[in-house]
């Protein structure tokens, strides 16, 4: 077999069609892990597409290395005393990729768009905006129904984004076929999961640091063929390789690695009020909920299953973040303890739990770490492996005991908590409710200061981290590699490209 | 093909009854003389031993996991190396064989089951049953094998029996055609119609006359069907709708191997060696039975 | 003939209709919220609420099956709830890259099965029979992915050859083009090709040992003339069926290979819908992709009476 497949190749050399290199622009070619949901900065929901966002549509904030969030579209923002006026000054004499002027009135379109749009995912984001005023051609005023600390933070991603008022008025609905944005590349072609192409945009209000002239965004699921892509030269970049295939990545001479703790997190969620899965001691005593956490060796799952590289987590910020509760570190594991902890809530034989699983190889074989650790303290873990949607549908509807879940993240801690432990919160799939919980939840958004906000989430951790619904278990490190030609490139943790000031040698 | 000790009649199959010897017999001593079909008999054998002794000859416990010995080379204590999470693959493998033939033959049975005697009924009715059969294969077969088969594993709920009866429906239609279109092409010859012209009922004409000659290409499509069907557990194993974990198939360990294909090539090479074998094995099989069933051979 | 033709075509109205049904049926029976995958992380109640009314996913089922066939029968197949772009777009967009796919497959598939097939029954119980056997099941017995992955290690990251993956058109660049395909052509022909090797093998002996062809040889024709002439003619009835029907899969079945080698044909569209349960998406590919299968099938039902004279009747 291997020979004649052998001859084929050298048939195949022979008539010249092996890859050709030389291109006269430079290009960066970009290897995403998935394919991107539709480009409308309204309408989008995917991590991936945040990527390619990244290089077509600048928002009004961006975040730094420390997650401070710093000016982009906008130059400077006043918060009022009371909280509830916000006023965004705007980089003057910025354009969208059709010419249209990026000023207060786009801004205000934009924004309005994101709050009215049939089917926007920013409604629900920026829904504690109450009106937008067009002050004069450079300053908006947002005005708010109450004060929200993490409103600027949220300007940092999608909802922070412009769109030309023109483009989007033309197109609707179907904005996101061909996006217009002010980002320093402009968008040239899709084709449904094969490719975007963007190129510079001439007009960029920050041109001189933009040196590459086109970006080739490629979907490759696989990453294996991910990694033979970058090895083999036909990617420059690509995102997501797989932390068990690091070493390899360190070894090439030719490859860079850069790696960052993410924002997000990987935890169990546990079924606490949401039906009738609900009633049996995991759901009903949290004395047993803990046991699990105990029976749990967040180390051993970090070292069997990612060779070390993740960080292992209790909380849903990672312990080197600001908004960390310190007092709270990552337990250890104490197989003795969980068996206590289940007979004095009265568990006596093997406890049977229904243990939901995405289908997605690494969440797999850690379900498959935690099964065999928890037998060890008296729970009977039966793994169900369930595909993307009916794992959404079963976790709506509470048929399910634990349940992996990954959450791709936020800047402000606001968006990996709230909507996670508010009673009836969108996110609450455990349906764990407690009237406690709900104000200090309040507080931590409407506290003016930021010492405010840390009281206000330590009391979120007193409840939550005791009673709650959600066994935090690890934060992905954010993997990019890439090839030593790329030049400025730096990883942030939220792990996307950004473009500007990147060069290709 | 020499050496022929009997003489078996070279005459038409309507005529076989008049030897004494059964048609089975016959096969059988045929296929005896085959030895690479022998040797095939004894691999599936060997196989299905394993996988019913599994408990007996594994030399681990297939789920117990060592952390301490993650993705390590075959060695004297683990002859075939360990997987991702420290479990033995050489027990694994010869676990996963309950799984994977399973997967592999109850599907196809499932099939033959309900493909052949719908089959036989278009073919030799015709009319509005062929029509209506003929249409709903056609729908059938026109969507995507792994499409139905995921839809129906989906629908049904996750599980290895599940996708048994997914991927057993799934390859219906593909028997029902086959023996539809061989029953068109044997019902004209000659033999079929003197069976008929002497008043043999249907059933008797559709089970003496057709079906022995329908036999030899439903034995080369059960055989690759089991091939198929082998590896169509491991895509469903792959989208999670298959063998559930901890339990071992050989599918499902291969697709774990994939993201270790560089770090531990062990992971896919031993299960990927089962399969290999399992369908050569059904395949070297399905040839010698093939002509050891055809009358028309020596 | 011609009769035999029209009768196949009016039964093309009943068999899509069957598809349509089964599929329509199929997908709605699968657990899962269309809205809340569309939604993913940003579960805002409100908007799904909007979704679900907007893609008329809170009227029941025979109405949306209604709806969108009337939508197929004035020429509208919907659009991507996913992708925000009509149907009947993503549709001319892969089919080509399908069809190049699908052709290239097929040749491979021909060319090794057939070959193989017909040295294994001249030779058959000898030792190149044995041989042939193990090199064409070897394309069965090994799975697609892995024999995707490894040729991409082996000739694009070990020897640089061959571009990993990805697509150039034939129109754009035809050797990149046929540089971008041969490897994810191969290893669907390969796949194939052990399929219709044992088919033409099985065809070809039956055929070898039947009286025309003893008759032939008695005539004192060269083995040579008896094979390919004689013996062929007959063998190619159960290939040119298979043929189709192959061919009619890998419109639609590539779908592991397709995502290996990022080939964006219809494959990888119509997994990816299933999973995002982009109804209109799965509908409007299956219906597209069955009706190139049905017709092909005609095709090979026409080549069947053509070589098979006896069933012209």
């Amino acid at each position: 077999m291997r020979s004649i497949l052998a001859a084929g190749a050298i048939a195949i050399a022979a008539l010249g069609l092996a890859p050709t290199h030389a291109s006269a622009q430079s290009t960066l070619r970009i290897g995403l892990a998935e394919d991107p949901d539709v480009l409308d900065p309204t309408l989008a929901r995917t991590y991936v597409g945040r990527i390619v966002f990244a290089s077509i549509c600048d928002k009004l904030f961006d975040i730094d290395a420390k997650l401070n969030i710093v000016p982009q579209l906008a130059l400077s923002h006043e918060t009022s005393a009371d909280g509830r006026e916000v006023t965004i000054k705007l980089r003057p004499n910025v354009r969208f990729h059709d010419g249209e002027p990026m000023d207060a009135k786009a801004v205000k379109f934009s924004l309005d768009r994101h709050l009215g749009m049939q089917g926007s995912f920013r409604r629900s984001e920026l829904s504690v905006v109450d009106a937008i005023e067009v002050v004069d051609p450079t300053t908006v005023r947002l005005k708010l129904k109450a004060p929200f600390a993490p409103l600027l933070a949220t300007l940092t991603d999608r909802a922070g984004m412009m769109v030309s008022p023109k483009a989007a008025e033309a197109a609707g609905d179907r904005f996101g076929a061909a996006p217009v944005c002010a980002g320093p590349y402009r968008f040239v072609e899709r084709v449904q999961q094969d490719r975007i192409v963007v190129e510079r945009f001439a007009d960029y209000w920050d041109k001189d640091k933009v040196s590459i002239d086109r970006i080739v965004y490629r979907p490759i699921a696989d990453s294996t063929v991910r990694l033979a892509n970058l090895k083999a030269g036909q990617l420059d970049l690509i995102e997501r390789p797989l932390a068990t295939d690091v070493p390899e990545i360190k070894k090439d001479r030719n490859l860079t690695l850069q790696s960052v703790t993410e924002l997000g997190y990987q935890g169990m969620t546990l079924n606490v009020a949401n039906g009738d899965a609900a009633k049996n001691p995991l759901g009903q005593s949290a004395k047993v909920r803990r046991a699990l956490e105990l029976a749990i060796d967040r180390d051993a799952i970090n070292q069997v299953t990612f060779n070390g590289l993740f960080t292992p987590a209790n909380q849903w910020v990672a312990p080197d973040n600001a908004w960390y509760d310190k007092r709270n570190p990552v337990p250890g594991r104490d197989v003795a303890a969980a068996k206590k902890l289940l007979a004095e809530a009265g568990v006596k034989a093997s406890l049977a739990i229904d243990f939901m699983v995405p289908n997605n190889p690494e969440t797999r074989q850690v379900a498959e770490v935690i099964q065999a650790m928890a037998a060890e303290a008296g729970f009977d873990m039966k793994i169900r492996v369930v595909e993307f949607a009916t794992g959404l549908s079963e976790a709506e509807q509470g048929r399910y005991q634990a349940f992996m879940l990954a959450w791709s993240g936020r800047p402000d801690p606001d968006g990996n908590i709230y909507s996670f432990a508010k009673t009836n919160g969108p996110l609450n799939y455990g349906k764990f409710s407690s009237p406690d919980l709900d104000q200090a939840l309040e507080e931590s958004r409407t506290a003016t200061t930021r010492e405010g906000r840390k009281a206000a989430y330590d009391k979120v951790a007193d409840v939550w981290l005791k009673d709650g619904s959600v066994i935090y278990l690890y934060h992905r490190a954010m993997l990019i590699a890439h090839t030593n030609k790329l030049k400025g490139f730096t990883l942030l943790p939220d792990g996307m490209v950004r473009v500007v000031g990147l060069k290709m040698n | 093909m020499s050496a022929v000790t009997v003489p078996a009649p070279a005459l038409a199959p309507a005529n076989q009854t008049l030897v004494i010897e059964s048609p089975r017999r016959r096969a059988w001593r045929r296929l005896r003389r085959r030895p690479a079909a022998m040797v095939a008999l004894a691999v599936i054998a060997v196989m299905i031993l394993a996988a019913l002794l599994a408990p007996w000859i594994a030399p681990y416990d297939p789920i117990q996991q060592s952390w301490r010995a993650v993705r390590k080379a075959p060695s004297a204590a683990n002859w075939f190396g360990s997987d991702e999470v420290g479990r033995d693959i050489l027990s694994r493998v010869i676990y996963g064989a309950r799984a994977s033939l399973s997967a592999g033959i109850i599907s196809v049975g499932i099939a033959l089951g309900i493909g052949v005697p719908l089959g036989l009924a278009a073919g030799y009715l015709g009319g509005w049953t062929d029509a209506l059969l003929s249409r709903l294969t056609d729908a059938m077969l026109a969507v995507p094998f792994l499409i139905l088969a995921i839809a129906l594993a989906a629908f049904l709920g996750p599980s290895l029996t599940n996708a048994m009866i997914a991927i057993g429906i799934t390859a219906t239609p593909i028997f029902l055609r086959l023996t539809r279109g061989q029953v068109l092409a044997v019902r004209a010859e000659d033999y079929v119609e003197a069976a008929r012209a002497v008043g043999n009922p249907h059933w008797r004409i559709a089970l003496r006359h057709i079906l022995p000659n329908v036999m030899p290409p439903l034995i080369v499509q059960v055989t690759l069907t089991i091939a198929t069907a082998v590896i169509a557990e491991a895509s469903l194993s792959f989208l999670g709708l298959g063998q559930q974990p901890p339990a071992p198939s050989w599918g499902s360990m291969l697709n774990t191997a994939q993201r270790f294909l560089s770090q531990a090539p062990w992971m896919a090479v031993f299960p990927g060696l089962a399969i290999f074998v399992t369908v050569l094995a059904f395949n070297i099989l399905g040839d010698g039975l093939r002509d050891a069933l055809d009358p028309r051979t020596k | 003939m011609l009769t035999v033709i029209s009768k196949r075509l009016t039964q093309l109205v009943p068999t899509l209709f069957f598809v349509s049904v089964l599929i329509f049926g199929l997908q709605h029976l699968l657990p899962g919220d269309p809205a809340l995958v569309m939604a993913g992380e940003e579960r805002d109640p409100v908007v799904i609420e909007q979704i679900r009314r907007q893609y008329r996913l809170d009227q029941p089922i025979p109405v949306q099956y209604l709806h969108w066939v009337r939508g197929v029968l004035s020429g509208d197949l919907g659009e991507s709830m996913r992708l925000k772009e009509p149907v009947l777009d993503l549709v001319r967009q892969k089919l080509p890259v399908t069809l190049q796919l699908a052709v290239m497959s097929m040749i491979v598939a021909l060319v090794l099965g057939v070959t193989l097939g017909i040295l294994s029954a001249v030779y058959r119980g000898r030792t190149l029979d044995h041989l042939v056997n193990v090199v064409g099941l070897a394309g069965i017995s090994t799975p697609n992915f892995w024999l995707g992955i490894m040729m991409i290690l082996f000739f694009a990251v070990e020897l640089g050859w061959l571009p990993a993956s990805g697509y150039v058109s034939p129109f754009e660049d035809w050797r990149q083009s046929l540089a971008t395909t041969i490897m994810p052509a191969f290893v669907l022909g390969n796949s194939i090709a052990g399929v219709i090797m044992r088919h033409t093998r099985s065809a070809m002996i039956q055929a070898l040992d039947s009286d025309y062809v003893r008759t032939a040889r008695a005539k004192g024709l060269s083995e040579g003339s008896v094979v390919l002439k004689h013996a062929m003619r007959n063998a190619l009835t159960p290939v040119i069926t298979l043929g189709a029907l192959e061919f009619g899969t890998l419109l639609s079945g590539a779908v592991l290979t397709e995502q290996i080698f990022s080939i964006p044909g219809f494959g990888k569209l119509i997994v990816d819908a299933v999973f995002n349960r982009d109804y209109a998406v799965v509908q409007g590919v299956v219906l597209v992709t069955a009706t190139t299968y049905i017709a092909l099938n005609l095709l090979a039902d026409i080549g069947y009476i053509l070589v098979n004279p006896r069933l012209r009747a």
